[in-house]
């Protein structure tokens, strides 16, 4: 345990619906060490976020319920912690940023007040302080004319600012670790940029390890060291951040990678789509989660593939049966995507001469 | 400046439009206090069978040139002309018909769906409205429309509520072109849905356009999407079109700084690319839309900024290359992006 700060063991957590047991994290594994930067990524609805809320054992219970697995932080397990313990913890050693600074402020609240909130409670400092130190914050988070902003309400601020108010607060405590849930989704692009940057800096500065959610594949390359995809509540492919790019394993993973337009595309022809959509977790295939999308499909993903290192490269995990840098494998797959892209295009065809005969 | 911009192949030509929301202030004796000026003096040109991409941050007015094209809202003032006619001054029915030919699709596939109707009467609807065929014929082609768009037509009786994002966007899309518009306006079509499935309708959007001969107006933020749809690239900053080009134009060699600022904050996915480039921060946020700073409207922003700047606006003109045109005073002095 003692290279990690933070180990995640087969994780579950389950919701209680009326339809049934929905399973959002089904068996995550993942580690943290001081000071790294990693990054979540995956669609919504493939359980990061409920990783992040059960780090921080906030989900709410009911309807959620920790059905198994273990969080190990600085040695102790979270999940076995008492809730007075946990208090502790949340803010005083873990921060969070969540995606909306909208809602996450407190709108009755000076922003001073609250950043000095937490202040008081974890570092049990005096009022004076405590404000003397939120000052301090808020101007290592970029806010102008602190001595003024210091007793604005959360109204009184863009989105941006609020979203700095935001990482104030989290790293009010100077915390091991940093969750950012998602920090940039609400904001603009130019706002965006102003963020991440501020986030990577104060984590270099602090020496805080960092979690960061995002469905943002352009997002992750700036900023972290470590890459986790999820899908369907599971981890799919682990890397290092420039293997992963470089030499994806997993076919989600190259889906992701190739559906998504880039900046510096020269070619402008149609995109490589993943096509379908995830499962319901209410009632999941029983092979590979992935399997019903998967143009590299075989008879063998009927059988669940476990996430286990890349022979030979124990930094690099992915949850496949499929070799799909095989030659063989590759020609298979793209003759299946070919396929389905020609079933559509003959539909679009017939239905546009249809439509120049009756018109 | 307009005229120029104008070839006969033109399909939508939008001259000086705009569009100012008043603020008021009071319950009983209402008062206007002051105005938002959301869209404010836009030119834009769309020729047939092209895409035009709108982009710019929120609150640049983006949608809402989207929305007083297709006359959600009637403008303050400008045209819309539409081949010959002039949109904005349109009325009663002549304006009902005219929106046959123009058709839009929203941002929310949640909210832009009524959830008490079936998927396939929400598809009918338009060609019922507009009268194009029997029952029968209106029904045999919502199914035709379910296939194109890549849904089973056995959906035809299913309610929203039982499809995810990307399917009730598919269904958006096949409302829209059901009555066979010249033109479809997509404000953030791909927004709200998660980037697998972002791939299909982007796909599903450009295949539907070479089979239909549609014209698009592209509205998004998103300038790597934008990049892969359009042809041609509009750029928006607090109500106004700062840039115009063809699209490697733009992206290749800007001539407005905002624009190299907004390539430059755009993330790429890849680690190597991602650790050498320069990125332009900007400072600050986009000044409120009631009180546009003096001058040039993003002096306040701009790392460029001069004393010209703060006192003189200038024009949208023709600048080096091809049908390229920007508002900047300095445009010649903005150097190509280093990726």
């Amino acid at each position: 345990m003692g290279e990690y700060l933070l180990e995640v063991q087969d994780l579950k957590t389950y919701f209680k619906t009326k339809a049934g047991r929905v399973r959002a994290v089904d068996g995550v594994n993942f580690a943290v060490k001081p000071g790294e930067k990693i990054a979540i990524v995956g669609e919504s609805g493939c359980g990061k976020s409920v990783t992040a809320l059960s780090i921080m054992r906030l989900v709410a219970q009911p309807p959620g319920e920790y059905a198994g697995g273990s969080i190990y932080f600085e040695g102790q397990d979270l999940l076995e912690l008492p809730e007075s313990a946990m208090r502790k913890v949340r803010g005083g050693k873990i921060g969070m940023i969540f995606q909306d600074p909208m809602t996450c402020l407190n709108p009755t609240m000076t922003v001073g007040k609250q950043i000095a909130e937490g202040l008081r409670i974890h570092l049990k400092l005096s009022e004076s302080e405590a404000r003397k130190r939120a000052m301090a914050l808020l101007d290592q988070v970029g806010i102008p004319a602190v001595s003024e902003r210091i007793d604005s309400y959360p109204h009184q601020f863009s989105g941006g600012m609020r979203q700095r108010v935001m990482i104030a607060i989290a790293l009010a405590c100077n915390p091991k670790l940093l969750i950012a849930d998602e920090p940039t989704t609400a904001l603009d692009v130019t706002v965006q940029a102003q963020i991440l940057e501020l986030i990577s800096a104060v984590c270099n500065e602090f020496g805080t390890a960092l979690i960061l959610i995002t469905h943002d594949l352009g997002v992750v390359a700036g900023v972290a060291d470590r890459v986790v995809v999820m899908y369907a509540g599971r981890v799919v492919e682990e890397a290092p951040t420039e293997e992963l790019f470089k030499n994806p394993r997993m076919p989600y993973t190259i889906g992701l990678l190739e559906s998504v337009p880039r900046l510096d595309d020269r070619v402008h022809g149609e995109l490589k789509t993943i096509e379908g959509a995830p499962p319901d977790l209410l009632n999941p295939p029983s092979g590979c989660y992935f399997m019903p999308r998967c143009f590299f499909a075989r008879s063998i993903c009927r059988t669940r593939p476990p996430l286990e290192p890349l022979p030979g490269n124990p930094t690099h995990r992915k949850a496949c049966w499929v070799d799909v840098t095989d030659p063989a494998e590759q020609a298979y797959a793209e003759r299946r995507r070919q396929r389905r892209a020609e079933a559509q295009r003959a539909t679009i065809e017939a239905a546009a001469s249809s439509q120049a005969h009756t018109s | 400046m307009a005229d120029t911009l104008v070839g006969s192949k033109t399909l939508l030509d939008v001259r000086d439009l705009k569009m100012h929301f008043p603020v008021t202030r009071g319950i009983v004796l209402q008062r206007v206090v002051g105005h938002v000026r959301a869209v404010d003096g836009v030119n834009l040109a769309i020729e047939r069978g092209q895409t035009m991409g709108l982009v710019g941050e929120s609150g640049s007015g983006k949608t809402t040139i989207g929305r007083t094209i297709v006359r959600l809202y009637k403008p303050t003032s400008g045209q819309i002309l539409f081949e010959d006619q002039d949109l904005a001054k349109l009325e009663g029915e002549s304006l009902r018909l005219m929106r046959r030919r123009i058709q839009m699709i929203f941002q929310d596939p949640f909210a832009s769906l009524n959830p008490r109707f079936t998927i396939g009467s929400l598809i009918a609807e338009p060609m019922h409205i507009f009268n194009l065929g029997t029952p029968q014929e209106i029904r045999e082609r919502t199914l035709e429309l379910l296939r194109v768009v890549g849904l089973r037509p056995e959906y035809a009786d299913r309610y929203p509520h039982e499809f995810s994002g990307g399917q009730r966007q598919r269904i958006a899309v096949a409302r829209a072109i059901s009555i066979n518009p010249e033109l479809v306006i997509a404000d953030e079509p791909v927004s709200a849905l998660d980037v697998s499935v972002r791939a299909q309708v982007l796909n599903l959007l450009q295949r539907l356009q070479e089979q239909f001969h549609l014209t698009y107006l592209f509205v998004s933020h998103d300038l790597s999407v934008v990049r892969h749809v359009s042809d041609r690239i509009a750029v928006m900053y607090l109500g106004k079109i700062v840039e115009i080009a063809d699209r490697d134009e733009l992206y290749s060699a800007p001539k407005h700084p905002y624009t190299k600022a907004l390539l430059s904050a755009i993330p790429i996915p890849d680690p190597q690319i991602e650790r050498k480039r320069q990125r332009i921060i900007l400072s600050g946020d986009l000044p409120s839309p009631i009180n546009i700073p003096r001058g040039c409207r993003f002096h306040t922003r701009c790392p460029m900024a001069q004393q010209i700047c703060r006192e003189i606006e200038p024009p949208l003109e023709a600048k080096e290359g091809h049908e390229h045109y920007a508002a900047c005073h300095f445009a010649e002095k903005v150097t190509p992006p280093t990726t």
